[in-house]
Formats: C-alpha cells, structure tokens, sequence
C-alpha cells in the first residue's frame, strides 16, 4: 500500500472548561492514501466536523490538540503554528465546507479569488493564474466559464456555488481535500452532481478526500472506507461495504438499521434507545454502553479497544450470523 | 370523503421591486407563482406526503392547508369548510382546532421564555379549555415524562424538543397534522424514534397527517400516498409502492435515480443535468422539459394536465402505462 498522504495518530482535542476538560475527539487514530475517500460518519456531536478542522489547524480556541500526531505527506504538521500553518492550509489541504456562501468572499469576483488562491501557494505569474482560473471553473462544470469569472458569488444558485468552492479548492493542487458536509445544504439532483464532480476530479488527480457526513447513503455510493464516531471515539472502521453491510459494532448496527431505508416493508423503525451522551457526561468505559443492547460487566469499566485498520471498538464485536 | 381537498390551488408572490425603482429602471412588475394549480385529495387516517426540492412549492401548500397563507386561486376543503372564503364564524372556529402544524425547526418553534406545560397547553388555552394536567398527560403520550413540564426548550434536545412540538399539536385533539419536515433537523437514529412516535399516535388517536419532506426515504417508510411537486406543479401522484417500483414521470425517475442508496456501493451513474428553473420566469409548456430526457416537440408549447395511468395520476406528455 501507498504511503499515506493524510496519517492520524492518537488525536485528541481537549476543550477546557469550568465544569471540567471536555474531549471533544479522543483517541483518534487514521490513515487516508492518495486517490481514496474515507467518509467519517456520525450524529451531531460525534466530533467528525472538530477532527477535521484539527487536521486544517482551524481549531477555535480554547480547543486545542492535547495528545496525538497528525502527519500530513510524511511531515508532522499538528505543532505548526502561524504563517508555516497559513502555507500548507490552501496549499497542502483543499477544504470544502457545507455552506457555499459562506464559504466564498461575497465582494470578489469568483475569478479573483481563483486568482489570489494560486499566486499565494503557486509560482506562477498573473497571467498565467487567469488563464487556470478559467481552466479551473470548465472543468467543475461551469457553462460559459470565461464569463462567469467576473461574476460575484451572489450571481450563483447553491450548486453552482458548491462547483465554485471546489474549484477553489482544488487549484492549488492540494493532496488532501477535506470536504465537511459538502451537500447537505443542496437538493438531491444537485447533490448527485456534485458527489460525481468530487469524486472524479480527486481519482483523476490522485488526491486523498476526507468526507465529513451524516448521510450513509452518500457515504455508501462515494466513500471507499469509512469511519464511524461516537461521542469523539471512533467506533468502527473499515471497507465500506463491509462496515454497512455486516457492522461488527453495536453502535454502527443499530445506525444502519434506523434509517428508514434498510427498514424497508417494516411497519416499525429500529430504534436506539436513549441519545448520545453529552460530552461533559460521557459514561466510564465504552461510551456506548448505556445504549448498548448487547452490553456486558466489561463494557462498564474497560474503555473499547481502539479501532484500528479493520476493526471494531468493541469488547464483544457482533459475529455476522447475529444479524439478521 | 376525503377529509382535505384541494381543488386548483395556486399562490402568486408579488416580488416587485420597490415603486422607486420600478419607475427609474422602467421594470414590470415580478411575480412568482410558487404553487400552480395543484389538487389532491387526503383520505381520513391516511399520511399524505408531499415531496420535491426546494422552490417546488410543498411548505407553500402546507401552510395554505392551515390557514396561515391565502390561496390566490381554486380552494382548499377541509371536512368540507373552505377557510378562506367560508363566511360563518362557528364553522371556521369548529374546523381550526382539527388542524394542526409541525414545524423543522424544533429550536426556533417553541417560545424560549414559556415553560414546557405553557407550550403544550396553549392550543387549549386560547380556546379557553380545561388545561389541568393537560401538559402532563401528552408528556406521557409522546415519551417525554412527567416532571419536564416545569423545564424551559432550552433544557431539551432536538428530538426531544420536537417531541414537545408534536405534544402541543396534540393538545387540540385534532384530525389533522401537518407536519413541514418533522425531522430534516435530526440525526438519523432520533429521527427513527420520531418517526415511530407518528406512527403510533397515528393509530391511537386516528390521526390524519401531510407530510411535506424532501426526504425519499422518509416519504417511502410514511406515506400511503404520495404527491410529487416541480415548480409548483404536481407532476405525478401514486401509492409508494407504484412510485418508487415504477415512477412514470421522468422527472421522479431522476430524482429516485439521483438520491444515493445504502447499497449502491461506488454506483457510478451519470448525475442529472441542470438544476430547478426560476420561478419567475418558468419554461413554457411543461415545467420539465429543458432537463427531459422525453422532452418532445408538445412538451414545449402545452402544459400537461393530470391524467390517470393505471393506480397513479401523472402529468406528462410522454408517460406511458
């Protein structure tokens, strides 16, 4: 296997607060190689939104790494601070956020921004910037792109939008784009375009997606692997198929079975009781524990194994003939 | 009898610019129709949903359904009163208390400064109703317990919020719930629980709901019919189970096309093209034809109307059993 562009070790974020530090992430620890998609699942609160702005050094403080390495291209970058974070940021890792407005500098033509993007991180002239801007915008799919770089982001729909931020992107030729909820704002006809767009733009050029989402189908359709989070812990990861197909943690099992698409003819949804802990309260030993319907002694002293390459933070992983 | 009926519904949005500058950019005046003569009918103790992307139109209708907008055309019958233009005061009193709303939101729909019991009561209260251990008992009813009736929403999290939501539409004992996006708001393993709240309080007080989602998998667990908008307009209306096997307009082939599935592992299809047409100038003829695959040379000038095909009604051109 290729070395990883993007490797995550032992991460943990660390909020302190007057109740106590909460850890937001904890434990953390994953590989993405060049030209694969790893989806990060989990609800609300899970922390898959805080590993990633970990990752981009976008952490707001009082949160801060506490423990951990991120290595980015075989460089440690969790320690860089200021300006050595401001050149790999843009650079290094392209960032896709849910929000395209938002994400897009209301005042700037579109073309402009492209422009100030590649003269910061590339060593190309003016002239030469224009011209990839341009290149830049036909290949997301814009119509009539030597036009619409001298329109303002306002001038856009919300898919058009998205297509804009990803060519913003993606031009500096980064290795590692981390896309955080990149089509939860659009309807699902855009969303398919852009899920397609995403995906061949980053096999083409071989770059290392991380893509933050609570919708399993996009992450089943797109994602290689996947790693599912739970009140900051990783519960599960591995090939995608199989974590959807045969989950080995009770957690992913039951997340699975509640959408209302695997209980299809079912009068009734599966259900998992409870909700997930706050971080301020988040229970000894495996946090699922409360919730777990398969939960032994162990689970409520022992904290889950870490889930590493295949495997499950489980002390007891389900055995596929359990499931039905 | 179908407890609502909505027969040629259309609203019109006056979105001018300011008179000024009307006049100094010598501009017409711009209107936008977001529901165009839409009908349909809902069955007593059925859930109805309504599904399509944003600016097709659904929460338009859904809020025209309670009352809270106008209709600027045709007329919406519920048990046989039409709100809108219904003259006799005690009728319109006697139909309001049967209808109910749910909101998306359950942050920005529950008053932050009233307590859980003033929510839930309030339906009842402003008819000057009996509320002693009202609050309570809906609690119960929709698993929330006893005691949270003297907590603030802010004290609550999402699911639990719409759970206090869905008590105060209860309160009125009505017979019919519109419900805009119970759970777009929340995570997938609530949104089960929510989901199967409905259902339960469906069966045990016969409850009759419209349910307007842009979720297919929502609508496909919930409905018993199901009504698909595009630009304002009901393009095609069947049972789940004839929608999704055999969706006969193209326009909801695409979207069950384009929505991602739990099994389609790196499914390579080719996305739909364009996106939705503005609403103040829509195509002419039918709505869909610019991204149709279908689209032929009646599909540019005549706008289709509803006919039957087989189980399911369908405005196409092309459509075919």
């Amino acid at each position: 296997m290729a070395a990883p562009v993007l490797s995550i070790r032992n991460l943990t974020v660390e909020i302190p607060t007057r109740h106590g530090i909460l850890k937001p992430v904890d434990g953390v620890s994953y590989d993405i190689v060049g030209g694969e998609i790893l989806g990060i699942v989990g609800e609300s609160g899970a922390g898959k939104s805080m590993a990633g702005n970990a990752v981009i050094g976008l952490l707001s403080p009082p949160a801060h790494i506490a423990k951990g390495e991120i290595w980015l291209n075989g460089a440690r970058v969790d320690q860089l601070k200021g300006e050595a974070m401001r050149r790999i940021r843009g650079k290094e890792i392209g960032m896709v956020f849910q929000d395209p407005l938002t994400s897009l500098n209301p005042l700037l033509r579109i073309g402009d921004q492209l422009v100030e993007t590649m003269l910061t991180h590339l060593p190309i002239s003016h002239a030469e910037a224009e011209k990839r801007a341009i290149a830049a915008l036909e290949e997301v799919g814009i119509p009539g792109a030597a036009k619409r770089v001298n329109s303002y982001p306002h001038e856009f729909s919300g898919g058009m939008r998205q297509r804009v931020v990803i060519a913003l992107a993606l031009c500096a030729e980064p290795s590692l784009i981390i896309a955080d909820e990149p089509t939860t704002a659009l309807d699902v006809s855009v969303q398919a375009q852009i899920m397609a767009l995403l995906k061949r733009l980053c096999r083409d050029r071989g770059t290392a997606v991380m893509l933050i989402t609570h919708d399993m189908g996009v992450i089943a359709e797109a994602a290689d692997r996947v790693a599912v989070m739970y009140a900051g812990r990783l519960a599960e990861l591995g090939p995608v198929r199989e974590v959807i197909t045969a989950p080995r943690h009770p957690y992913t099992h039951g997340l699975m079975a509640s959408t209302p698409l695997a209980s299809k003819g079912q009068k009734r949804l599966h259900q998992i009781p409870g909700a997930m802990p706050r971080l301020d309260a988040v229970p000894d030993g495996c946090a699922f524990n409360p919730r777990c319907p398969y939960v032994q002694d162990k689970c409520r002293h022992a904290p889950g194994p870490t889930a590493e390459g295949n495997a499950a933070a489980c002390w007891f992983p389900l055995v596929q003939e359990e499931l039905s | 009898m179908a407890l609502v009926s909505v027969k040629n519904l259309s609203r019109v949005f006056d979105v001018s610019k300011p008179w000024l500058n009307r006049v100094l950019e010598r501009e017409p005046k711009a209107f936008l129709t977001a529901v165009s003569e839409v009908d349909f009918e809902v069955e007593p103790q059925t859930t109805y949903a309504l599904v399509g992307e944003s600016g097709s139109g659904k929460s338009t209708i859904g809020r025209m359904l309670v009352g809270l907008l106008k209709p600027s055309g045709g007329n919406v019958d519920i048990d046989g009163v039409d709100l809108a233009n219904e003259t006799d005061a005690a009728k319109i009193d006697a139909i309001r208390s049967d209808i109910q709303m749910i909101f998306q939101d359950p942050y920005a729909s529950l008053n932050p400064r009233w307590r859980v019991r003033d929510i839930i009561a309030e339906p009842v209260a402003a008819r000057g109703g009996k509320t002693d251990g009202l609050a309570e008992k809906l609690l119960e009813q929709v698993g929330l317990s006893v005691k949270d009736a003297g907590k603030f929403p802010h004290e609550f999290s999402g699911g639990q919020r719409q759970r206090i939501c869905i008590a105060r539409a209860l309160a009125s004992e009505p017979r019919l719930i519109v419900c805009d996006e119970p759970t777009s708001a929340l995570d997938v393993s609530v949104q089960s629980q929510v989901l199967n709240l409905m259902s339960d309080l469906k069966d045990n007080f016969g409850l009759t709901y419209v349910l307007i989602t842009h979720d297919l998998t929502v609508v496909q667990h919930m409905a018993d019919r199901i009504g698909v908008l595009y630009l304002g307009r009901l393009v095609e209306e069947g049972a789940p189970e004839d929608l999704f096997d055999a969706p006969k307009h193209p326009y909801t082939q695409m979207l069950l096309d384009a929505a991602p599935r739990m099994d389609g592992f790196g499914r390579e299809a080719t996305p739909p093209e364009g996106e939705i047409p503005d609403p103040i100038n829509p195509p002419s003829g039918c709505a869909f034809h610019p991204r149709c695959p279908l689209a032929a040379e009646v599909c540019h000038k005549e706008r289709p109307v509803m006919r039957r095909l087989g189980n399911t009604r369908v405005a196409c051109h092309m459509a075919e059993e």
